[in-house]
């Protein structure tokens, strides 16, 4: 491996994208940690889901194939709009991502309303048990139900719903498209989601909720609400990760989420859990931190590095670097 | 003060066993013996007594992971690295002084492959263990990802990468007296030829160990140290200004569980006669977890009954289904197969929801997890009152 500039820029874009996807990732474990106190373990299988979910909805609206197949022909006359030149593709990329985040934020609701919400009161360690049970059940319900196999992000012809195209190039490096769309988006929903949490009314009855929930409940404010929609915009923002997880790796796969969802979380706590912020300064460190490793070290070794970088914030910065130290409450 | 007399008194004597219990210990023993021993000699049912081991080995397991999650309420989900560790270092030494030691090289390996997993949940402890109880989790999920990818990219050139142990032409030499009994044992019966197989032998093996096991934990249970446990589990701080050494107390706990982990490990690796890799994957530490939370956190027959079904079950339908004695369609078989882990998640959700103590809760672990439970809060009233009405007149007793 020779060392050259030109590597080392390539290595660290790469590192900003991945990046980006962490931190898209991350902001759902960090906002329901931050109202729950809890790992949101199943969050790894909705970014999972998310990405499943994309690739249908792609699917249905942009593969002539699929409208061909019978009792769906009700179909063409929708993909018609779709298909039809640069507006209805970017109409048709636009909705995959729209449709992906409201089914899994729905899907992350659901799987509150069931699954945690009777245990808000027990002992710390039942939330988490139940939750990878929740991720057990639905890794193996995509494995059961949707496809063992690797499924290419691209129509039953074979071409890909989004080829890979170079945006420009600098320094002798290729910075495609894609990449600058996740890093955008990824910075642009972490300004909605910072602004809505600081300047609207619901944002602070979520912000009152993190910081002590019964008296944010004595207030007036609907707690049961105001987790339901954590568990929505946490899962949503996975599910988009999720799609362009598929986009940029060209596929989608039922274990996908496992080694994401764990360096999600990482960056998370690097960030400081339960910090928005943090959990998007984490997830570029993470994805960079990782990426050069990858490429000036061992790519073997790549989820290693990610789980030591982990374990050595959690040992000299518990709160991790924009966190405050959190009490162990009596 | 008669009260503290009598009470140091009843500590020193060895406690009598009923005579109604002793009944069940020895059906119970009896039954250990018989039935494996006839399966042997039926012909065609041998393959059963495999499944018996390998469910024995994951009752070791699971004791282990007990004392972790179970007495010191640290869940673990990096619990089979340790496993791995053992199985990897005991044939690895195994294999280097296997050539003097002969057949006793499996009982020698005990040793060490118990101090590496000791070794190994001390490295992981002093590290990770005043994190918070979910931040553990992730650490030590962590943690057996490391072990495993170190595994399977062969770092140091020891463990054969994904190809695993023993490398090529070696074998893993049979323990003694393993080989004797095969060729001396065996007459025939109504039922067959009975031959006391490896497969019988590494059964009362595993019995052993396991018999081992419990008396060592139950003896824990009852030690300062396992009283320290259970208070510090229940809240750690009011423990530590009890005068408790929580670091102290949770390293132990995560060294002696992080033992029977690697003492299943290295048996798990001399049974299989060959050990790689992919036996130690991240599904299977959550498998162990699965055990001791549906057998009932911090209870003993629980943790076993829990093994037994999650483990033996599925392998059991297998089984049969290899061994031609139930007919089931291919869908039904890749249907039950494929729907083990699915059910398992579900059921994981549905225990916490419905019974958080597990199918046979221990009495400790019940009252903390399930509270509310009308029997159980009558009898922390009983107890209550008991207490109160001994304050408030000590010369009574």
């Amino acid at each position: 491996m020779t060392f050259s500039m030109s590597y080392l820029l390539e290595q660290t874009i790469n590192g900003i994208t991945l990046g980006g996807l962490y931190a898209l990732v991350a902001l759902g474990y960090t906002l329901v940690y931050g109202i729950l106190l809890m790992i949101n373990f199943a969050h790894s299988e909705l970014f999972m889901a998310g990405g499943y979910v994309g690739l249908g909805a792609l699917k249905l609206l942009g593969d002539p194939a699929v409208a061909k197949t019978a009792g769906m022909g009700f179909l063409a006359p929708i993909q018609s709009f779709f298909l039809s030149g640069t507006v209805g593709y970017i109409c048709l990329i636009a909705a995959a991502f729209v449709i992906s985040g409201i089914v899994v934020g729905f899907m992350g609701v659901f799987i509150e309303r069931f699954a945690y919400r009777p245990l808000r009161h027990a002992p710390r360690l039942a939330p988490l048990i139940s939750a990878i049970g929740v991720s057990i059940f639905l890794q193996n319900a995509a494995l059961l139900w949707i496809s063992s196999k690797q499924l290419p992000y691209s129509r039953v012809d074979g071409t890909s719903f989004v080829p890979a195209k170079t945006a420009f190039t600098v320094a002798g490096v290729n910075i495609s498209t894609m990449q600058i769309l996740i890093i955008v988006t990824s910075l642009v929903l972490l300004a909605v989601l910072d602004t809505f949490v600081s300047k609207t009314r619901i944002g602070r009855a979520m912000r009152a909720t993190s910081q002590d929930r019964d008296a944010a409940g004595l207030m007036g404010v609907d707690i049961n609400r105001v987790i339901a929609l954590a568990f929505f915009i946490g899962p949503a923002l996975g599910a988009i990760a999720g799609v362009f997880n598929g986009m940029y790796y060209g596929s989608v796969k039922y274990n996908m989420g496992f080694i994401p969802g764990i360096k999600s979380f990482t960056a998370a706590v690097i960030g400081g859990i339960g910090n928005l912020r943090g959990a998007m300064l984490g997830g570029f460190l993470l994805g960079i931190v990782e990426s050069l490793a990858s490429g000036f070290l061992s790519n073997a070794y790549r989820d290693v590095v990610a789980f030591i970088v982990l374990v050595l914030v959690l040992i000299f910065r518990p709160g991790g670097l924009l966190g405050e130290a959190v009490a162990e409450k009596v | 003060m008669t009260d503290a007399k009598t009470q140091a008194g009843t500590v020193g004597k060895v406690a009598t066993i009923p005579p109604k219990k002793l009944a069940l210990y020895g059906v119970i023993a009896l039954l250990l013996i018989i039935v494996p021993t006839t399966l042997q000699a039926a012909s065609g049912l041998g393959f059963l007594v495999r499944i018996l081991v390998v469910v024995g080995i994951w009752v070791l397991l699971a004791l282990g992971l007990n004392i972790v999650v179970g007495y010191a309420g640290l869940l673990d989900l990096g619990y089979i690295a340790f496993y791995a560790m053992g199985g990897y270092v005991g044939v690895l030494i195994g294999q280097t002084v296997s050539s003097s030691l002969g057949s006793g090289t499996y009982w020698a390996m005990l040793i060490p492959a118990a101090l590496a997993g000791a070794a190994t949940g001390l490295a992981l402890g002093f590290p990770v263990l005043r994190l918070r109880g979910d931040y553990l989790a992730i650490v030590t999920l962590g943690f057996g990802e490391i072990v495993r990818i170190c595994l399977v990219n062969d770092l140091g050139g020891l463990s054969n990468g994904a190809t695993g142990l023993p490398r090529g032409v070696e074998t893993l030499q049979a323990p003694w007296p393993s080989a004797w009994l095969q060729d001396t044992v065996r007459f025939p019966t109504p039922i067959g030829e009975f031959v006391f197989g490896p497969n019988l032998y590494w059964y009362f093996v595993v019995l052993l160990l396991i018999i081992g096991a419990i008396i060592v934990i139950r003896r824990l249970d009852n030690s300062r140290l396992g009283r320290a446990w259970v208070a510090m589990r229940e809240n750690e701080v009011a423990a530590a200004a009890c005068g408790i050494n929580i670091r102290t107390q949770k390293l132990w706990a995560f060294s002696l569980g992080a033992m029977s982990g690697g003492i299943a490990g290295v048996t798990f690796a001399y049974v299989q006669q060959f050990i790689s890799p992919e036996s130690f994957t991240f599904m299977e530490s959550v498998f162990v977890v699965c055990i001791v939370v549906l057998g009932g956190m911090g209870s003993i027959p629980g943790v076993i009954v829990g093994a037994l079904v999650i483990r033996g079950i599925p392998d059991l339908i297998q089984g049969l289904m290899v061994a031609g004695v139930i007919q089931l369609s291919g869908d039904v078989t890749s249907m039950i197969t494929g729907y083990r882990f699915l059910v398992f998640g579900l059921l994981m959700v549905i225990m916490m929801a419905v019974r958080p103590q597990g199918m046979i809760p221990s009495k400790r672990r019940a009252l903390e997890l399930h509270p509310d439970d009308d029997r159980i809060l009558a009898e922390e009233d009983q107890t209550l009152w008991d207490l109160k009405h001994r304050d408030q007149s000590p010369d009574d007793v």
